[in-house]
């Protein structure tokens, strides 16, 4: 039972005005009790797609199958699945009450049933005690939580979440993160989340899709996606990397034989042959005044050039005689101020290990 | 803001010519007709200003009260009429394509480039004995006659003859015709509301388990309140002040409080009854623009316009 993904989007597709393909034949897997992000930058299809699962956009063709359920004929009326709307969309004419309680209705529940399931959702979001309220009495971040209550009290399969933290102040947005974790560690429902904020889909979600340009570019657990990027649209979009072009041919055993200018011949693991990427996060990225011996390792020599120091660390950009510089994310492990800064124009060996070492189709 | 507060010429400059407009032709006639309310007729053209009340008490007998009580009769179901034809046209407005939408609004407005004498006069055209549609239902009857003749049931055994139907000279064609006059003024403002309306609100109560009926009545008709209301006064007023539909389209018993005021100027030669049957309906519009602005301030959030 619970092995059986909770949302099952196959070979979906949705083209606007015959000719726009917002959503280009994705395949998706939510497992049931998921905090799952759709995560993109703005027209990649990550809305269109989370409102093909609410039901107010059909498929152009394609199949969503949610519970086991298929629901290619099913109205969003009808759907085991609540939103919580970018705009919260908190009914404005009626009371905080009123619009918890307003999906219960539309379920013909029972007037007792509703006042407890009302009370225990607002008590959920920490709004006890705000029933009355009108919604332009509240803050922005209060109708967020209406809205959460407000869908999360007809307890759907799934709750669809579309850029939830977008409108809130970087502190509120913060907090509401841990909130949303919590919650739905609480409530145990599948989370599924859209945002165009790597960082929030790094610390909130299980797994997240990456999309760009309709597509589906990687599903994988943060870590896997920071970590081992499946392509260069996945490690350029979430965090910081260097990237530095080059050739590949297949060496056997999965690995391959790179040329790049500066580095010379290396052979790396990986299967991405042709024109290929070698990619390295900053704060993989050590130096050295001596030149190292380590064979595990890539070394260039590189000058420094624009240097921000962030206090833990410092963001440093090293000429190594190709178009783009190398950054660096240096940790300042000494308080020796001699020791840790840098100064424009030195020199130093820049190294780091061909294990971080990423080769990107 | 503040530079033509401060000029003063400027100021008259831009307010001078509008007052000097608006009092020489709509505050002095409007006092003097509210004098000769309290005046007597005295002679064939002679008024004399006497301070009285008399034409306020004959103007509060049955017989214009029950005109007073059919004009507002007439104008309610009016403005019923066009509010329920009106919401459906404002929807598919609304949600019809950018690029269409002016042009279904074009068609909503068409009707004001055209005199409504002429097109009173069109729809006599289409209602009359003769007219339009009577033709169209005899042409009906006769054919569908003919075709059972053809089975050896003709001669008006079983359809016909055909009588026309009596649809002008009544108070249905007075309806009918103001419904018609009015309906721009209902779906303009409830276009306008319900263009302002965030769809997120609709998908809201649908993803809430909410139906399209049930999203109507709790959702769309609430927000958009300020323009139902709107919709509704400016499509009630002229309706019960409305002169023309009711001369030409209504039969005998059809007379507005309108006709009425127009008769004591005219054939009656009663310009001071006259006068206080106007204020009186002024007085009623009044009374319903208090209504609404009540109704509205208790509903709290919607903006007044």
């Amino acid at each position: 039972m619970s092995d059986e993904p909770i949302i099952q989007i196959k070979n979906v597709s949705k083209i606007f005005g015959g000719t726009v393909k917002a959503v280009d034949e994705v395949n998706l897997e939510v497992k049931r009790g998921e905090f799952f992000a759709l995560l993109g930058p703005s027209g990649c299809g990550k809305t269109t797609l989370l409102r093909m699962l609410a039901g107010f956009e059909v498929p152009t063709h394609g199949q969503v199958i949610v519970d086991g359920q298929d629901m290619s004929k099913v109205q969003p009326n009808k759907r085991p699945i609540n939103m919580v709307f970018q705009s919260y969309a908190v009914f404005p004419h009626m009371s905080v009450e009123q619009n918890v309680a307003y999906g219960l209705k539309m379920d013909r529940r029972p007037a007792k049933e509703i006042r407890e399931r009302v009370a225990e959702a607002l008590e959920l979001v920490k709004l006890g005690g705000y029933g009355k309220r009108m919604p332009d009495e509240m803050s922005g971040g209060q109708r967020q939580r209406v809205a959460l209550a407000r869908a999360l009290v007809k307890r759907p399969s799934v709750l669809l979440l579309d850029e939830p933290l977008s409108a809130l102040d970087a502190k509120l947005r913060e907090a509401m993160q841990l909130e949303l974790v919590r919650l739905q560690k609480t409530v145990g429902i599948t989370f599924v989340i859209v945002t165009h904020d790597q960082s929030e889909a790094l610390s909130m979600a299980n797994r997240i899709a990456v999309m760009n340009a309709g597509t589906v570019q990687q599903v994988a657990p943060p870590t896997t996606l920071y970590e081992q990027p499946a392509n260069r649209f996945v490690a350029d979009f979430i965090g910081k990397i260097n990237m530095i072009e080059g050739d590949a041919v297949a060496a056997g055993d999965g690995q391959v034989k790179v040329t790049a200018p500066v580095i010379g011949e290396v052979t790396l693991a990986g299967t991405a042959t042709g024109k290929v990427a070698l990619a390295v996060r900053p704060e993989k990225i050590f130096v050295s005044e001596t030149k190292p011996t380590d064979p595990a390792v890539i070394a260039v020599k590189g000058k420094v050039g624009e240097v921000a120091y962030f206090g833990s660390y410092s963001n440093v950009f090293f000429d190594i005689g190709l178009p783009a510089p190398l950054q660096a994310d240096i940790s300042n492990v000494s308080s020796d101020i001699e020791e840790i800064i840098f100064t424009a124009g030195e020199e130093y060996w820049v190294y780091w290990r061909k294990s971080d070492t990423l080769v990107l189709g | 803001m503040e530079n033509w507060k401060r000029s003063a010429q400027t100021f008259w400059a831009a307010f001078a010519p509008p007052t000097f407009w608006l009092v020489t032709f709509f505050i002095i006639p409007l006092s003097l007709i509210w004098l000769y309310s309290f005046s007597s007729k005295t002679g064939v053209i002679d008024i004399t200003l006497d301070w009285n009340l008399n034409q306020y008490a004959r103007a509060l007998e049955p017989l214009y009260l029950g005109i007073f009580w059919k004009s507002i009769v007439m104008a309610t179901a009016t403005t019923a009429i066009c509010l329920v034809v009106a919401f459906p046209v404002a929807i598919a407005i609304v949600f019809s394509k950018p690029n269409m939408r002016m042009w279904l609004l074009l068609l909503v407005i068409l009707p004001f480039w055209t005199n409504l004498l002429i097109r009173t006069y069109a729809l006599i055209a289409v209602l009359r004995t003769n007219g339009f549609i009577n033709n169209g239902l005899e042409w009906i009857v006769v054919n569908a006659d003919w075709a059972l003749s053809l089975i050896g049931l003709g001669d008006n055994t079983i359809v016909g003859p055909f009588t026309p139907l009596q649809l002008l000279y009544n108070n249905t064609a007075v309806v009918f015709g103001l419904v018609y006059v009015s309906l721009p003024f209902m779906v303009l403002p409830l276009y306008a509301a319900l263009d302002r309306l965030d769809r997120s609100y609709l998908e809201a109560s649908l993803d809430l388990g909410a139906g399209h009926t049930r999203t109507f009545f709790s959702i769309v008709v609430p927000l958009a309140l300020p323009g139902i209301a709107s919709g509704i006064v400016i499509t009630f007023i002229p309706a019960m002040g409305s002169y023309l539909t009711p001369d030409l389209l209504g039969g005998t018993d059809s007379k507005m409080i309108a006709n009425v005021i127009a008769s004591q100027f005219k054939q009656a030669n009663n310009w001071p009854f006259g006068a206080a049957l106007s204020f009186l309906l002024m007085y009623a519009t009044f009374f319903a623009l208090a209504v609404r602005a009540v109704l509205m301030r208790k509903e709290g959030r919607g903006d007044v316009r």
